[in-house]
């Protein structure tokens, strides 16, 4: 079931169209997880389905209602800051409670949960995302990676129907983001929560999300599975802001492109006519024949090297090849594609 | 980042109106209370059937005892601000980078002339200086006819505000900017003059200024030690107003400061403005370090024995001077002061009831402060807009515009109804909040902006209402600006003296006013008295602010 619809939502500041015309639709249970380069309007993006940026046009539905004319505090929704914003005046259990509280209250205090709840789900959650028995420290006294659990704990406190994440490890470093992507994964899946996340670190969005949306100056550029989109990218700018370089003008017809590096076979069944085509560093082969190159650079990457090469003919090529056989800077060398690492795109 | 600024200069309607009506309350109190009156006495003043006579500002201005004035008021105000530079710069280093035993203590001392009554200031410096004095009975030394002892007091009143102010900025600058200097080939010297100098330029040229302001418009100061040679503006326009009933004359003095005290605001904003501009700014405990090696120690003596000579001195004679009675050294003076008949007619009522006035004047001049101050800090919480600016202004103007100006006037307006206050108790507390209220406004102002609007949308999509938010998020968060705010208040209110001297009934004086009118009269029994009362005084403004100091916010560099 549908929980989260945007429909046609737009927010323009001045001339500028930050969100521009965006259709989205989460299921409920599912993990979206938008991506796009900074500027790409993906915070907005939360901002308005939390009701703190309102629409220029669109609509907002939340389990099929309306948002239009519901306040901020009673949506319903989870966001957990980019830089967290947990207060400083209060400690890790005032931070977690705060959302329990605020529902409380509203009930009435005849029906309201007593303190001793709040306690319990305070210790329950903080138990959850690896902090147990922290309530009582002051907030500044938490490392990043600490704080960030405590925000997570806070935005989950009060069970939201929707939790949002804004670059939720973006400020963490590269080994504990690794790893909390992993446990937020397992944490929402064994919780059922619908999670709508923003980020603009591929790595981050390919192993947390069910679903995968690419954001470009506002609008939708893609979506689709975090697979789909790594071996289909839709256009030459999601194809770039996944890191592939190598994107040239082309002209397919018969099951080959005739580009500047050469003619290229692409995969059976691609559009033909002016196109641009992707080939993946892994599509460009060491061969015994083929496009002559010069080595310029070389990368080593741990389970592969990088190469960066200057062809003959045509703009600078990257390739992948294996640990052992990678040729030496200026060594001179011929290669040849793969076409199941080639990608036909649209014309730009 | 970006998109926040955005959103900002795009607030919507409601949020304007909210503001508008923020400033409703600020915006009549001052125009009421302040313009109305400012206005209606220079009105007076140039005004006659005739019409106006602006001819009469010319002749004013051209008569050699008034450009005598002018002059005196310029070059003591540069000369003040030029000597309190001198000796406080250093101080100002010692408290920002030094790490030494007794350091808070220190701060609040140093701190604590700046909250004194100016009366005070000027009785604690006769003492000192003064005809019988320490340094008369010592060496013959007096200094009160001359214009150091203007000076010497002008620095003892303002060592805080460049201490503060600078200091407070120097302990934020991250050293390590320097350090960045001397790793590119910078001399110890070249790196100071090149990263620290221009960081602290914009705090050293607000303080300056606002060392300027107060002492061009000083009153209480030289009103007590200029004697008759020496007059700032603001000593004339009370001259002219209370004992030559020239208002004329008055007016037009009261013009001239104003315009003059605009353009130092003005500057000061722009100052301000541009000390806003991005600094990295650390944690002061990070800075500071025990000082080491013979020429820091120096400087820390140096500091050190500076405050002693000049800050704790004239405190110190000053209660020394209370205690000496005529009979040895009790508290004769202080008995003397339950009494009506000691004063030798000066008082309807025991001059010790002053103490009971003073705290209830000031207790509700705070608690009006606080309201009008409270309300313009948040409507001028969000940055942004010419109008907004202007108000910003606006509310230090009283700071700077002649008290004696602002009493005077309310007693020729309001004195019919619907606002007859001239009989009401209301007036002296209305009179006092004037000029607590740009304490409040500065004192809150930072903290409210420091407070992030992103907590409040924390606490929205957590599911607080706009007031609960208020309420969770920004109350707690300054609340302890607020307590100083008001301890700030309550001070300047207590030492309120130029507006007070005109409105304060003669059966109902404040404690300044009491000791003004002890020291106008001859007689070791007054003298002593008013050094009693004095020191009555200072106890009250130091102990409010040595509770100040222990609620002072850890983030903000305080402007006072």
């Amino acid at each position: 079931m549908t929980l989260l619809e945007l429909a046609g939502v737009s927010v323009r500041f001045g001339e500028r169209a930050v969100v521009d015309a965006v259709d989205l639709e989460v299921a409920e249970h599912e993990i979206v997880c938008v991506l796009g380069p900074s500027g790409s309007g993906k915070s907005t993006l939360l901002r308005v389905v939390a009701g703190l940026q309102p629409v220029s046009a669109g609509r907002v539905l939340l389990g099929g209602e309306d948002q239009a004319r519901v306040p901020v505090h009673r949506r319903g929704v989870g966001l957990m800051f980019q830089d967290h914003q947990l207060f400083p005046h209060r400690d890790v259990g005032g931070n977690v409670s705060f959302g329990l509280r605020m529902r409380g209250s509203r009930r009435g205090f005849a029906s309201g949960p007593g303190r001793g709840t709040y306690e319990a789900r305070v210790a329950e959650l903080l138990e959850l995302v690896g902090l147990p028995g922290a309530q009582g420290r002051p907030v500044a006294s938490l490392s990043g990676g600490e704080q960030q659990r405590v925000a997570l704990a806070r935005a989950l406190a009060p069970s939201p129907r929707l939790l949002m994440l804004d670059e939720p490890l973006g400020q963490l470093d590269r080994g504990l983001r690794e790893r909390l992507v992993v446990e937020l994964r397992g944490l929402f899946s064994r919780l059922g929560t619908t999670v709508l996340a923003v980020t603009h670190d591929q790595g981050e969005a390919f192993a947390l999300a069910d679903r995968v949306v690419v954001m470009q100056e506002g609008r939708i550029a893609q979506a689709g599975t975090p697979l789909e989109v790594w071996q289909r990218p839709a256009s030459e700018f999601v194809a770039r802001f996944l890191g592939f370089e190598n994107v040239i003008p082309a002209v397919v017809a018969g099951g080959a492109a005739a580009t500047a590096w050469g003619k290229v076979r692409v995969p059976a069944g691609s559009p033909e006519g002016e196109r641009r085509i992707l080939i993946r560093p892994a599509g460009v082969v060491l061969a015994a024949a083929g496009l002559r190159c010069e080595v310029l650079a070389r990368t080593f990457r741990g389970t592969h090297v990088a190469l960066r090469l200057r062809p003959e003919a045509g703009p600078e090529l990257e390739a992948e090849c294996g640990l052992a056989g990678a040729p030496a800077v200026g060594e001179r060398i011929a290669v040849a594609f793969a076409p199941a690492e080639v990608v036909v795109l649209p014309a730009a | 980042m970006v998109l926040a600024r955005r959103e900002v200069g795009r607030e919507s309607a409601r949020g304007t109106a909210v503001r508008l009506l923020l400033m409703a309350v600020p915006l009549a109190f001052f125009g009421l209370f302040f313009a109305y009156p400012v206005a209606a006495i220079v009105g007076r003043g140039i005004k006659t059937d005739e019409g106006w006579q602006f001819g009469r500002i010319g002749e004013v201005l051209a008569r050699p005892d008034i450009a005598d004035v002018l002059w005196f008021t310029t070059w003591q105000a540069f000369a003040s601000t030029a000597l309190t530079l001198l000796i406080a710069l250093p101080g100002a280093y010692v408290f920002a980078r030094f790490e030494f035993p007794g350091k808070q203590l220190l701060r609040a001392v140093v701190t604590v002339p700046f909250v004194l009554p100016t009366v005070v200031v000027g009785t604690a410096f006769l003492a000192l200086v003064g005809r019988g004095g320490l340094l008369d009975e010592l060496w013959g030394v007096r200094l009160d006819t001359t214009v150091w002892a203007i000076l010497l007091a002008h620095v003892f009143f303002n060592y805080a505000v460049v201490v503060r102010t600078v200091g407070g900025l120097w302990a934020q600058l991250d050293p390590r900017q320097e350090e960045a200097a001397r790793v590119l080939g910078a001399g110890r010297f070249a790196a100071w003059r090149r990263v620290t100098l221009p960081a602290l330029g914009p705090a050293v040229a607000a303080a300056s200024l606002m060392v300027f302001l107060f002492t061009f418009t000083s009153f209480g100061v030289v009103q007590i030690l200029g004697g008759p040679s020496y007059a700032t503006l603001e000593v004339e326009v009370y001259r002219q107003t209370a004992q030559l009933l020239d208002l004329p004359t008055a007016a037009v003095l009261t013009m001239v400061q104003f315009v003059a005290v605009g353009l130092i605001l003005g500057i000061h904003a722009w100052t301000v403005r541009r000390r806003e501009t991005a600094l990295r700014l650390v944690d002061p405990a990070r800075t500071a370090h025990r000082p080491s090696g013979p020429g820091q120690r120096a400087l820390l003596g140096g500091v050190l024995l500076t405050v002693a000579l000049l800050i704790v001195a004239p405190l110190a004679v000053l209660v020394e001077r209370s205690l000496d009675a005529p009979g040895g050294y009790g508290f004769g003076f202080y008995r003397a002061l339950q009494d009506v008949g000691a004063g030798g007619g000066t008082f309807l009522v025991p001059p010790l009831e002053a103490i009971w006035n003073s705290l209830q004047y000031a207790l509700a001049a705070t608690a009006i402060a606080l309201v009008i101050g409270g309300l313009a800090a948040a409507a001028l919480t969000r940055r942004g807009g010419r109008f907004v600016r202007g108000f910003d202004a606006l509310l230090m103007l009283p700071l700077g515009v002649s008290a004696v100006t602002v009493g005077f006037g309310f007693l020729i307006t309001l004195d019919e109804p619907p606002l007859d206050l001239r009989t009401s108790w209301i007036l002296v507390p209305l009179a006092q909040a004037l000029v607590g209220v740009p304490f409040v406004v500065r004192t809150m102002l930072p903290v409210l902006r420091a407070v992030d609007g992103r907590l409040r949308e924390a606490a929205a999509v957590l599911g607080a209402s706009p007031l609960r938010a208020w309420r969770e998020v920004d109350l707690p968060l300054v609340r302890r600006a607020l307590l100083i705010a008001a301890g700030f208040a309550f001070a300047v209110s207590l030492g309120e003296f130029g507006a007070t001297v005109f409105i304060a009934r003669p059966d109902r004086p404040t404690l300044p006013v009491a000791v003004a009118r002890l020291l106008g009269r001859a007689g070791e029994m007054n003298y002593g008295q008013a050094m009693a009362l004095s020191t009555i005084l200072m106890l009250v403004c130091a102990v409010s602010l040595l509770v100040l100091e222990r609620l002072r916010p850890d983030k903000t560099s305080g402007e006072f």
